[in-house]
Parts: structure tokens; C-alpha cells; sequence
């Protein structure tokens, strides 16, 4: 017997100015999500946007377990995974790793594996857990939850929020007039030494991936020669990329947009970087998504459809928006102010689907074979 | 003095040969299943490069020597550093008269607990470009832009900082048992003190020595965390990229080089440190040396400590607090901790007890019965330290998903891989304080009537407790900061504060990161300030 329980969660949505403006004066407390009848106060110095999410979870009579391996990080979703453990009674387990780590686990578990589901940080890892077979196609009422672009074609696994390729760069050296409207252009030779990336990261792979799909090889290749010539500063990752930005390090760097957003609010408004959204090219501005699949042999199949749709609920989606900066992939979540909304970046982008970016081996060995990558 | 102790080191050996017992077949065989153990990750990866063809196709390429010797360069020059760091320090703090020893003498291997991304991440945030220290710099004297941190030098600062406590460690142990009557000796027949510590006392800590620089050369090879942070690539850094781009075989193949790197490095060390198998000294009760006085010689002494105490760990512990302090007010919510400091200490001391179990068949044999045999167990069980914790991870994945069903993602699990992670650590200290112990201590015992059993329930183990106590310890600190192996194999929503560490610094949330970074610092000194007190003892 199902006994549904709704769930209704009170988001605060900052605009961006507010951020940079309260976050260093004043206890800027964003509040998680709530469970029904719990209300969130929240003081700032001037009044944020209020938002109710609700949803209708399931309970069953008989709530059961569910094993989720997370390659997304702790700090960005076990409060949203404890939500819908606590509002459906499931006993949900969670094993955290990197998503590199977590596929390989996968991986060589084979078909034995104790997971239900696997939630990826990048389409890339749900991709080659999916290329091994190991993936249930999900439902057809999950699936269309989400827009076409942001899910695999065979139905085996679907984005759950979305993050843009931006350019951050040093506040104290550059105006967004300076940037160039093309990612295409950084291989200026104006832009010597000083530039940085990132290039073992998945997220600057999969835009590279994008590019062979949309520029082809020939001028993917030239762009990264350019780089290369441009003598760029490789860093580990992306914190590592707005960090230098930040401190003067390099001038400008290839990151997604939502690390900006937690520096800013430990930092606060003194924090030397900033965004830049290539709104006009293509590739420079790729949406990905932190993506899930459903294990084909997972033990609780009706508990990980569960979740996945609690995800792709307005609760979830509100979640991602508000407390992670990212874009929620579903329609009517309301998205941070001063984002430009997905639909800009959707049609001045790209029309490659991002379940054809799978293409990581290639992509890595264009990279090394330039010379960016170990 | 010195002939008569050579003579007594065959003794063991012909005792052994002539009278082969059940003793030696039990230890025999309890360390052959740790070698086995420390086979199987290997035998994972033979399994994994063999899937592809293109695998070895990187031997050809250039780029993978030039990662051979920048991963070889760190090795050895961290080695170098930690003693050039290590033994000044252990010897000062046991043997001279410098102020505070007890002070500088329980700081000095807390740098161990720090997890290496962590610390590289401090490093960074300080002495990196824009950091504190040049924000601190660029208003009084217009320095605008320091020498880089990044590369070598970053990465063996790094590493050399948190890595000398273990020549630290087994030189202070080793230090406080060597007879004072040697160096008296030397000193009565003209030597100063200067070619006393170089003729006398030097040639003593040897071993120690040894066996600490190559756990610290395999400890950078397998370093991810300061590497990656600090832009170096060594084959660590070089196979993690492998596994991101989700390419098992290559990532497999670049291990299996790795290990080939570490037997070089291991038969280095046996060559360099050219083990003197100095038997103990047959006082039970080893009166200490009088310290020497180090006269004006103390304040550069005190320099050096309070340097290295303070960029080793005064520095880190303060930024940390500096990021809780600066969360906390900026409304920073802390992730609680609650099961995570109850996971950290269960995962550390059950993982140190395995550990020192494992640990006590292999060293007594390679103590008590040296031979090539016994020599070759020794250095294969070194291998499981070089790898990459992934590389563990996976093969434990492997094997126990297909072979060993019941056990898998089982706490039981867990504990045979930190095993097989941190069981060389164990065999050191174990060693050594065997070796210290006379033989015929025991062979006294065994002719008044006792069981070989019996002697080393009665005589060995408990000559042995500090060993015991230094082996623990180092396992449990080492324990406290492991990252991948308990991530992949630990039972499902187990977590320790190193995980809370990593997850919160990978999405820059350092606040989050720090409350939880301190607590491992605190509750890594406890089993220290145990250890201290035993040896100040």
C-alpha cells in the first residue's frame, strides 16, 4: 500500500548581487531543504526570494533499502539523499568516491554489484558503466521528465542538473569586455601565459569531446596547439583554476560555473574572480549534467526508480538551483539570478546530445598527444 | 666490545638449521599468507594490463621515462630531506640538552597524520602565488610575486614535511637503546664528538635509518594528493589520470612500472643500508647517556626545531583554524562528525592490530632466521606500500566480489587491505626491536626447560612492547588519513573524517573540511603521547 506523503521544502534564492553584496558582511544563513510544516528563517540585508517546492513521495508500505554509489560528493547532495530517506522510510546506504573511482568500482564488480544506482558527477561516467552493459533503461515517464539533449538515447540514464563551461577570470586585470566571444580566440597570442585549465579534469574533457563534435578534429587539434603555445598554467581541477584566477595567477581559465559560488560565499565579495558566460560559442559554453543510472542487476529496482524520480521532482531540482548553484534540468524550478537562463545557453550552443560525448578515450588521447595532458 | 657482539649473530641461524621445529614451519607458513595477500593487488594488475594490447605500447613513448625519473627524482630527495631532518632532530631531542625536548619531542612526528592533499592545499594557500604569506609581504615591502611553489620543489617540501617523522620515529627508538657504552668507548679512545656520532653511532642507526628512507621514497612514489596539488607527475598522478578517463589496462600498466620502480628503490636500500645485524646489548635495563651539552650550538639547535615544528605543523594547524574560524562566522554550517570520528578511531586501531598480528611472523623470521628466503618475504611485502591505494582498492574489488562474496564491502574486508597497505610500516619498527633484543635472552630461556611458545609469550613479547607500541602507532596515524581504500571498500555509509575531509575540500568548502582536519590531528596525538611516555620512560 502506498501511502503518499507530500514533502515540501522552502528555498531561498539569492540574486547574485545580494550574494556578493551580504555574504561578507552579514551571517548569510542558507538554509537545506526542510521537511513539511519546518520553517526556514533566514536573515540577509536584503530580502531574498522565497520559494516553495513540493512533491508527492511515495511511502511504501514496506519501504525496504536502497544502495547508492555517489560520485558526487557528500557536501553537495547527502543533504538532498537524506530527505528522501526520511520522508520514504527507505534505509538508503550511500558509498562516496570520485566518479572515476566509483565507475571502476563498478566496473569491476561486474554484474555482482551491490549498487542500485550509480549518481556520476559527468555524463562520461554514467557512459562507460552504460557501455559495459551494466544499465537498466528507465522508465519512459522518468525519462521525459528531463529534455531530450540531457539524457542517453537508449534510456539508461538521465542528467539530474546542469553546469555550464564559463570563463572566470581576474577581476582586477579584466572587465568581461575584455574576454573574446569565442573560446576559439584564447589561442591569441595576446592571451600568453596567461590562461589556465585544468586538462585531466572530466568537465574540460568532455568540452574538448564537444568540440570534436561540433569545430571536428582538424580545428579541435589547432585549438589545443594554440593553447599550448599559449603556454597555459595545468592545474588539478577547477577550485584549483578559480583559485589562481582569483589570486592573479592567471588572467583567465576554463571551469564550470558553479565553484565560483562557494568561494564567494566562504570568501566573500573581496574574492578576485569572477564568471564570464561565452554566450556565442558553442562549445565554450556546454551544459553537462551530473547524471544517474539505474544498475541493471541493483536488488531494489522500485526504491531507485523512486529516487531518481524524487531527483527530477521540483524539491530536487530547487535543491541543485538553490543550494549548489546549479541549473535545474526540469521546467518550472526556479534558477539562480544572475545565471543566464539555460534556454540563452541552450540555443546559442550546441545541438550535440550529451550522451554522444561519451568519447572520453579519444578526447584524452588528443589531449596527451598535444602534449596538455601526462 | 664490537668483535665479541659480531660473534653472537650466527648463532640464530645455526640453532635454526640444526634444529628445524614446528615453530619455524608455523611462521613460516602465517607469513607466506601475508605474502599472498601482498600478491594479489599485483596479480589484479597482470590480469588488468594483459586486457589490452596498446598497454605496453606507452614503454615506446618518451613522456613515460621522463614520469619514470620525475617519479624516481621525488622518491630519493624526499628520502634524503626526511633524514636530513629526521636525525638532527631525533638525535637532538634524545641526546643533547636542548631546551623543551619533551615539547619539540612530542610535536615532532605529528605531521604524519596530516592527509598529503590537505597539506599540499595548505601549502598552497599560504606560500602559494597570492597567498598569505604574500598578501602578508606585498604591503610592508612591495614583494609582489614569490618563487613559485609549484613542481618539485613544492611537491618535495610537501612531502618532506610530512614524511620525516618516520626517520624521526625509528631513529629515536633506535637512538635510545644503543649501548652508551660504545660511544664512551669511542670517545676514551680520542674520538670527538663529532667522530664518535660519524664512527660509532652512525654505523648503529643504519637499519633504522634504511628501513625508514625507503618507506619514505615508497610513501612519494604512491602520493597523490601533494603531487596533484602541486602540478608534478609522477606515476601516482600519471595512473589516476588513467582511471579519469576511465582506462583500467593503461592505468594497470603504469602500476605494474610502478612496482617494477619500487624494487629497484628496495634493492637500493639494501645495498645502501647493508644491514649490521648487531645483536642487542645483554643489559635488560639500558641506562642513558649523560646529554651532551650543546653550549652555543643551542640556538641555532633551537632554530632548526622551531623551524621545522612550526612549517611541519604549527603552520597547517593554524590555517585550519584560520578556515574554521572564518566559515563559523561567514554562517557556515559543519558537517557532523559524530559517526565519523567513531568510524576514523574503529577503522585505525582494529586496522593497526591486524597490522602488528601480520607483521609479527614476518619480522621474527627476518630477525631470528636470516636467509635469502626469508630476505626476499621482507622486501616483497615493501611492494604493497608503493601502490597507489586505488590500485589496492580495485584488486580487493575484484577478487573478493568473484572469490570472496561474504567478506566483500565487510569491515573484516577493509581491515586485510589496510594489511596489506601499511604492514611493511609494521615489519620495520617490529625488526628493529627484535634485533635489539639479545638472542641469548631467549636461548637462556629455552635451555631452563621453556617451549619455544612459552619463551616468546614470556621472554620476546614482552621485551618487545615498545616496538609493539611504535609499530601500532604508526599504523593507526597512517590509518587515520587513508582515502581510497576506504572509499571502495569499506561497508556501505561508513565514514571516517578523512572522508568528510576529502569530499569537503574537492567541492571547496574548507570550513566543512577543517573541524574534521583538526580532529584527526588531536586524535592521532593520543596513540603518540602513549608512545612518548614509553619512551621517555
Amino acid at each position: 500500500m502506498l501511502l503518499p506523503r507530500r514533502l515540501s521544502a522552502q528555498f531561498v534564492m539569492l540574486f547574485a548581487a545580494l550574494i556578493l553584496s551580504a555574504c561578507s558582511s552579514s551571517a548569510a544563513t542558507v538554509a537545506s531543504p526542510q521537511v513539511i510544516r519546518e520553517t526556514v528563517e533566514v536573515q540577509v540585508t536584503a530580502p531574498p526570494q522565497i520559494i516553495e517546492a513540493t512533491v508527492e513521495v511515495p511511502v511504501p508500505a514496506d519501504p525496504g533499502s536502497l544502495v547508492i554509489y555517489s560520485g558526487r560528493s557528500e557536501a553537495l547532495v547527502a543533504p538532498i539523499i537524506a530527505q528522501f530517506a526520511e520522508a520514504t522510510g527507505i534505509d538508503v546506504e550511500v558509498r562516496y568516491g570520485s566518479t572515476a573511482e566509483i565507475a571502476a568500482t563498478l566496473l569491476e564488480e561486474g554484474s555482482n554489484s551491490p549498487a542500485d544506482v550509480f549518481f556520476a558527477q559527468d555524463p562520461g561516467g554514467v557512459g562507460a558503466v552504460a557501455k559495459a552493459g551494466l544499465l537498466a533503461k528507465l522508465p519512459a515517464e522518468t525519462l521525459n521528465l528531463v529534455p531530450e539533449r540531457f539524457r542517453s538515447p537508449e534510456g539508461t540514464w538521465t542528467g539530474v542538473s546542469g553546469r555550464a563551461r564559463v570563463v572566470v577570470y581576474n577581476t582586477a586585470t579584466l572587465t568581461p569586455e575584455d574576454l573574446p566571444a569565442d573560446i576559439y580566440d584564447f589561442i591569441n597570442p595576446e592571451w600568453s601565459g596567461r590562461i589556465g585549465f585544468a586538462p585531466s579534469n572530466a568537465s574540460f574533457q568532455t568540452m574538448v569531446t564537444a568540440m570534436r563534435l561540433t569545430w571536428g578534429e582538424e580545428k579541435t587539434r589547432a585549438w589545443l596547439e594554440g593553447l599550448k603555445a599559449n603556454q597555459p598554467v595545468l592545474l588539478e581541477n577547477n577550485n584549483a583554476v578559480v583559485q589562481a584566477a582569483a589570486a592573479g595567477e592567471i588572467d583567465a581559465g576554463f571551469v564550470n560555473h558553479y565553484y565560483l559560488y562557494r568561494f564567494l560565499k566562504e570568501e566573500g565579495e573581496s574574492f578576485g574572480a569572477r564568471n564570464h558566460f561565452l554566450t556565442g560559442s558553442g562549445p565554450g559554453s556546454l551544459i553537462m549534467t551530473a547524471s544517474i543510472g539505474r544498475l541493471a542487476n541493483g536488488p531494489n529496482e522500485e526504491n531507485a526508480i523512486r529516487f531518481i524520480n524524487f531527483l527530477l521532482s521540483p524539491v530536487a531540482q530547487q535543491y541543485f538551483s538553490a543550494q549548489t548553484y546549479e541549473y535545474p534540468l526540469v521546467d518550472g524550478v526556479v534558477t539562480q539570478a544572475g545565471l543566464p537562463p539555460l534556454s540563452e545557453l541552450e540555443s546559442s550552443a550546441l545541438d550535440i546530445d550529451i550522451s554522444t560525448l561519451d568519447d572520453v578515450q579519444g578526447t584524452t588521447a588528443l589531449i596527451r598527444d598535444v602534449g596538455l595532458l601526462e | 666490545m664490537v668483535e665479541r657482539k659480531r660473534s653472537f649473530q650466527v648463532l640464530p641461524v645455526r640453532s635454526a638449521l640444526h634444529n628445524p621445529n614446528w615453530p619455524l614451519v608455523l611462521l613460516w607458513s602465517a607469513s607466506l599468507i601475508v605474502v599472498a595477500l601482498i600478491l594479489l593487488p599485483i596479480a589484479y594488475l597482470v590480469i588488468r594490463a594483459l586486457g589490452s594490447s596498446d598497454a605496453f605500447a606507452s614503454l615506446s613513448q618518451a613522456r613515460t621515462w621522463q614520469i619514470m625519473f620525475n617519479s624516481l627524482a621525488l622518491a630519493v630527495a624526499s628520502a634524503l630531506c626526511s633524514m636530513l631532518i629526521g636525525l638532527p632532530l631525533a638525535w637532538l631531542v634524545v641526546r643533547s640538552d636542548l631546551p623543551w625536548r619533551r615539547f619539540w619531542n612530542t610535536l615532532a612526528p605529528l605531521p604524519l597524520v596530516l592527509p598529503s592533499f590537505v597539506a599540499a592545499y595548505l601549502y598552497i594557500s599560504v606560500l602559494g602565488p597570492r597567498g598569505m604569506l604574500q598578501q602578508l609581504l606585498e604591503g610592508p615591502f612591495q614583494i609582489n610575486r614569490l618563487p613559485s611553489i609549484y613542481g618539485f620543489w613544492g611537491a618535495l617540501f610537501t612531502l618532506s614535511m610530512l614524511t620525516y617523522p618516520y626517520v624521526f620515529l625509528s631513529t629515536r627508538a633506535a637512538l635510545s637503546q644503543i649501548d652508551p657504552a660504545l660511544e664512551e668507548a669511542g670517545r676514551s679512545l680520542g674520538l670527538g664528538p663529532w667522530r664518535t656520532f660519524w664512527r660509532v653511532t652512525l654505523p648503529q642507526l643504519r637499519p633504522a635509518l634504511g628501513s625508514a628512507a625507503l618507506l619514505v621514497a615508497l610513501y612519494s612514489l604512491r602520493d597523490f594528493g601533494a603531487v596533484a596539488l602541486m602540478r608534478y607527475t609522477t606515476f601516482t598522478r600519471a595512473i589516476y589520470t588513467q582511471y579519469n578517463s576511465f582506462d583500467r589496462s593503461q592505468a594497470a600498466f603504469l602500476a605494474l612500472l610502478l612496482i617494477g620502480m619500487t624494487i629497484v628503490l628496495i634493492s637500493l636500500e639494501a645495498r645502501l643500508f647493508v644491514r649490521t645485524r648487531t645483536s642487542g646489548s645483554l643489559q635488560t635495563s639500558l641506562r642513558q647517556s649523560a646529554p651532551l651539552r650543546l653550549g652555543i650550538w643551542r640556538w641555532p639547535a633551537l632554530l632548526f626545531c622551531g623551524l621545522i615544528i612550526g612549517l611541519s605543523l604549527l603552520l597547517p594547524i593554524s590555517v585550519l583554524g584560520y578556515w574554521l574560524v572564518r566559515g563559523l562566522l561567514a554562517g557556515e554550517t559543519l558537517a557532523s562528525v559524530g559517526s565519523a570520528i567513531r568510524g576514523s578511531l574503529l577503522a585505525s586501531a582494529v586496522g593497526a592490530l591486524f597490522c602488528v598480528i601480520a607483521a609479527l611472523p614476518v619480522s621474527i623470521l627476518v630477525a631470528r632466521w636470516p636467509s635469502r628466503w626469508s630476505k626476499l618475504i621482507e622486501r616483497l611485502i615493501y611492494i604493497g606500500f608503493a601502490l597507489p591505494g586505488i590500485a589496492i582498492a580495485l584488486a580487493l574489488v575484484f577478487f573478493g566480489i568473484q572469490y570472496a562474496r561474504p567478506l566483500y564491502q565487510s569491515f573484516s574486508m577493509l581491515m586485510i587491505a589496510y594489511t596489506i597497505l601499511f604492514v611493511p610500516q609494521a615489519v620495520g619498527a617490529l625488526r628493529s626491536a627484535l634485533l635489539r633484543i639479545h638472542i641469548s635472552l631467549e636461548e637462556s630461556a629455552r635451555s631452563l626447560g621453556s617451549s619455544p611458545l612459552a619463551v616468546f609469550w614470556r621472554v620476546t613479547l614482552p621485551l618487545m612492547r615498545p616496538g609493539l607500541l611504535a609499530a601500532a602507532s604508526l599504523t593507526f596515524l597512517t590509518a587515520m588519513k587513508e582515502l581510497p581504500i576506504t572509499l571502495l571498500l569499506a561497508p556501505t555509509g561508513f565514514r571516517t573524517l578523512a572522508t568528510i575531509v576529502w569530499s569537503s575540500v574537492s567541492e571547496a568548502y574548507f570550513a566543512r573540511a577543517a573541524a574534521p582536519a583538526l580532529l584527526i590531528v588531536l586524535l592521532s596525538s593520543l596513540p603518540l603521547a602513549l608512545l612518548n611516555r614509553n619512551n621517555t620512560a
